[in-house]
């Protein structure tokens, strides 16, 4: 459904715009229907701006997004491109318009995309909506954003999202800021929404929040793919050095965590096999697994090797 | 012991009255001992850690008392508490990264600090402690502009632990840090205690998974008031409060994937600290409840240094 | 949330005080010139007569009604702060939300005309507009106001949307599919609403003053009559040497009453608005 084809986002920085910064280079993966990718990495790996640019918050600097085989950025009429890709954002709180009550975001999905449906129909519609990600109407309706828990408001957004039958929904950081006993609830409800038939992109920090919910996994570095593939592949046999060591890092609530070991593994990129690299600088270590180069000696090592016969 | 505090009481005054974020909290913190301080957000878990420092102008101790190392503090007495802060209690704020002064440099800011405290810097002694932390002596003749998130965090660290306080308070310090930073500065704070620089620490988070790595005990508070308190392993492994019960369950670990077990969240919200109800405040969401919830449940030790307020735990 | 302002607002001396003084000046501006039938520079009485019943404020050297002046020029001031003030407002608000919600050359070029026009010397413009135009009217002197005074407006106008065209809302709005004109009037203009009225009264007042000081030093409408004309033909005519204090206390103490009571409003009202400002 999705497809995302060596995009690479470059912002200008420096004085009159001289410095490149690429926030994002050359990632390429897909969306399915159905499929829930964590798209996983730190502050400052570009998995926002994958999401925005996704949403069309901002601009692809190369490569293509294509949804159904259509590059996005040709769809002239962003309405018919939100119709069916909507998102939801980390700050559930600075998603409302504070001047406003809060089911104004509703207001303005109607206003956009159903001018003519009669009131009672679109409260009914509304309300459904809303029942999916299990709020009470009457508890939320009418009601200011500061009156509601970030919990309501993000679950608000969700069913706004749902009311206009999208296919696709970019989830970004949507629990970091909710507390523990509301966010599992969150998580279930995205899930909820894949057995619908949804693909979800859920972009996170929190490697345990991806593994609970995502089909596939993709991890982010420095704006780059190292490693992706079924979730529990990539968690169960990570074969990037980064992604150990994230594993690692992440707190587990029954293991304390060990002193890192010195790793001494070969390079799972340079280890395999010549025709396994079937994407530009990833290899496939196993079905649907794939690797990039751990930072070794190796990438030298080849250049060296194709010159030599150069 | 360190730390006792009976009773505390603290309220906020609003426009639309007093909220009452910290209502009647009685625990001790022993010498040595790292103590994890969880709950979500309006727990009054904050607040906590602010009382023990500084009220700011809408905070109003309403009753109760603390006492560190015998000495009782005087919460409301600003000029009074300057004795304690620093050298006896040190607060590691959330966002230490704003805390830096952005035109001085770092050498200068702690040297007029340590100075407005009457102590004279010890050159020696400084640059040791940020080679304790990872960091190399030349930050501070740096600006804090120049620093990164991580750096000024540490920074911060070394700063407010440097007359030995017996109590460190770092309050939500990993909340907005990378994993890999988290476990840095985690691992940093308990290497304060084990170096004996402070005695004794309370960790305030949301996050029960990061405390259960550095904490000795773990007290969780909900609604204002504690719910318990145990040793770490106890806390995470046999929880006896439903709150805490349901709070670990619903946390998903690395492995636990929603096919294989579906997590459930706990139902309803926190009540209102405008006029909360009498009795168990979580009795509303609480599948447990009761007719004798309705009255408030003691904060009683049910198991060699294991606290619960609960009328259903044994 | 909206009750909550009115609640403020009405519990505000500074606000109240204000606002009462301008309507008083308003009222006497708009109603005022219905008691008369003739002009304001007609000669209707007898030379530099003193207030008496039936000039209140006297009459000038040359025999006219002073009062009669000062209303008649109460409602030019009005007309040129209402019409100085919108226009500046207008434009100031149009360049700043553009700049500051497109952003990039758009906003360059937006902050460099506002640099421009923020360091051109006005009055020297002035007087060159008035070797070409040899009538001006008070409409004139309200466009030219309008046109040279809006850059500091404009500047923070653009800041505050600036910082609030990042926030998620406005992502959201354009997610739903809602165009950038109808994003900068529905999402982010209510959030400073405040601000754009404050912005506005302040125009206001600086606009009167402008025009004051303009007319003062010749350069105001060639016909008609403003409280800072008044000012203009007493210092001409010699009124503080000859003791006629009638001519030019009303008029100054107008000028003086009206903008001062527009700063008042404007502090109080920031008040209002500014719940940390709020005393409890």
């Amino acid at each position: 459904m999705l497809k995302l084809d060596s995009v690479s986002k470059v912002y200008r920085v420096g004085a009159f715009g001289g410095g490149e910064l690429r926030a994002v280079s050359d990632v390429s993966f897909e969306v399915g229907e159905g499929e829930v990718v964590s798209l996983i990495g730190e502050s400052g790996s570009g998995k926002s701006t994958l999401g925005r640019m996704i949403l069309r918050l901002a601009s692809v600097s190369s490569g293509t997004i294509t949804l159904d085989g259509r590059d996005i950025s040709s769809i002239r009429d962003r309405k018919e491109y939100y119709r069916q890709v909507q998102g939801v954002f980390q700050d559930p709180f600075s998603c409302y318009n504070p001047v406003f009550r809060a089911d104004r975001v509703f207001e303005m999905i109607k206003e956009q995309y159903f001018p003519r449906l009669g009131a009672a129909e679109w409260r009914t519609r509304v309300e459904t909506a809303l029942e999916s990600v299990r709020l009470d109407p009457g508890n939320v309706l009418g009601k200011y954003p500061h009156q509601l828990s970030g919990g309501q408001l993000q679950r608000m957004l969700i069913a706004r999202a749902v009311l206009l039958d999208i296919r696709l929904l970019v989830a970004d950081e949507i629990i970091s800021m909710l507390d523990a006993s509301t966010r599992i609830d969150v998580l279930n409800l995205l899930a909820d929404l894949r057995a619908r038939g949804l693909g979800i992109l859920f972009v996170t920090h929190d490697l345990s929040l991806g593994n609970y919910v995502s089909d596939r996994t993709v991890v982010l570095r420095n704006g780059k793919i190292v490693e992706m593939g079924r979730t529990d592949l990539v968690f169960g046999a990570p074969a990037h050095p980064y992604t150990r060591s994230l594993l690692a890092s992440v707190p587990r609530l029954h293991a304390k965590w060990t002193d890192e070991v010195v790793e001494d593994v070969p390079c799972a990129y340079h280890e395999a096999q010549e025709e396994s690299r079937t994407r530009p600088g990833l290899a496939e270590v196993e079905d649907g697994h794939f690797v990039a180069c751990s930072g070794c000696a190796g990438a030298a090592a080849e250049e060296k090797k194709i010159k030599e016969k150069a | 012991m360190a730390l006792n505090v009976t009773d505390l009481r603290v309220y906020y005054r609003t426009l639309r009255g007093e909220v009452k974020a910290l209502d009647g909290v009685t625990f001790s913190v022993a010498d040595g001992e790292i103590m994890g301080l969880a709950g979500e957000s309006g727990s009054g878990k904050s607040t906590l850690a602010k009382s023990l420092i500084r009220l700011d102008g809408r905070m109003r101790h309403v009753g109760g008392t603390v006492e560190l190392d015998g000495k009782t503090m005087p919460l409301s007495d600003d000029t009074g508490m300057d004795r304690f802060r620093f050298r006896e209690v040190s607060l590691i704020p959330q966002y230490s990264m704003s805390a830096l002064n952005p035109t001085r440099k770092i050498g200068k800011m702690v040297g007029e600090l340590l100075e407005s405290r009457g102590e004279r810097p010890e050159r020696a002694e400084l640059e040791r402690r940020l080679e304790l932390v990872g960091l190399s002596k030349d930050v501070l003749d740096r600006y804090p502009i120049e620093l990164s998130g991580g750096m000024k965090q540490r920074v911060v660290m070394v700063v407010s632990t440097l007359l030995n306080p017996s109590l460190l308070i770092a309050d939500e310090i990993t909340s907005a840090l990378d994993v890999s930073s988290q476990k840095a500065v985690a691992t940093t704070l308990l290497g304060f205690r084990d170096r004996g620089l402070v005695t004794s620490m309370m960790v305030v988070t949301h996050d029960i998974s990061l405390v259960y790595q550095i904490a000795d005990t773990i007290m969780v508070m909900y609604a204002g008031r504690l719910a318990e308190k145990a040793p770490a392993d106890v806390l995470v492994t046999a929880p006896r409060h439903p709150y805490t019960k349901q709070l670990i369950s619903a946390l998903p670990e690395v492995g636990v994937r929603y096919e294989d077990r579906r997590l459930t969240g706990i139902p309803g919200n926190p009540p209102s600290l405008l006029k909360p109800p009498g009795g168990c405040r979580f009795r509303d969401r609480c599948p447990l409840a009761f007719e004798q919830c309705a009255e408030q449940p003691p904060f009683a030790e049910v198991a060699p240094g294991h606290f619960v307020a609960c009328w259903k735990a044994e | 949330m909206r009750n909550e302002a009115l609640h403020f607002a009405l519990r505000n001396r500074k606000l109240v005080v204000g606002t009462v003084v301008i309507a008083v000046f308003l009222v006497a501006g708009l109603a005022g010139p219905l008691m008369f039938d003739h002009g304001p520079n007609d000669y209707v009485g007898p030379a530099m007569a003193p207030p008496s019943g039936e000039f209140w404020f006297g009459t000038t050297t040359f025999g006219q009604d002073v009062f009669a002046q000062f209303v008649y020029g109460l409602r030019a001031t009005f007309l040129v702060g209402v019409l100085g003030g919108v226009l500046a407002a207008a434009v100031g608000m149009v360049v700043g939300f553009v700049a500051g919600y497109r952003g990039g050359w758009v906003d360059e070029l937006l902050n460099m005309l506002t640099n421009i026009v923020l360091v051109l010397p006005a009055l020297v413009v002035l007087l060159i507009i008035n070797a070409y135009l040899g009538v001006r009217s008070i409409g004139v002197q309200a466009l030219f106001i309008g046109l040279t005074s809006w850059p500091w407006a404009a500047r923070a106008i653009r800041a505050q949307t600036f910082s609030l065209r990042s926030r998620d809302f406005v992502d959201l709005a354009r997610l739903s599919g809602v165009r950038t004109p109808k994003i900068i009037l529905r999402e982010i203009a209510p959030n400073m609403s405040s601000y754009l009225f404050l912005t506005f009264i302040l125009l206001f007042g600086s606009a009167i003053l402008v025009a004051a000081s303009l007319d003062f030093i010749g350069l105001g409408p060639t016909q008609g009559v403003s409280l800072g004309l008044m000012l203009n033909n007493a210092a001409r005519w010699s009124a503080l040497q000859l003791g006629l204090w009638w001519w030019f206390i009303p008029p100054g103490a107008g000028i003086t009453a009206i903008v001062g009571a527009l700063y008042v409003m404007n502090v109080g009202l920031d008040e209002v608005f500014n719940p940390k400002l709020r005393e409890m």
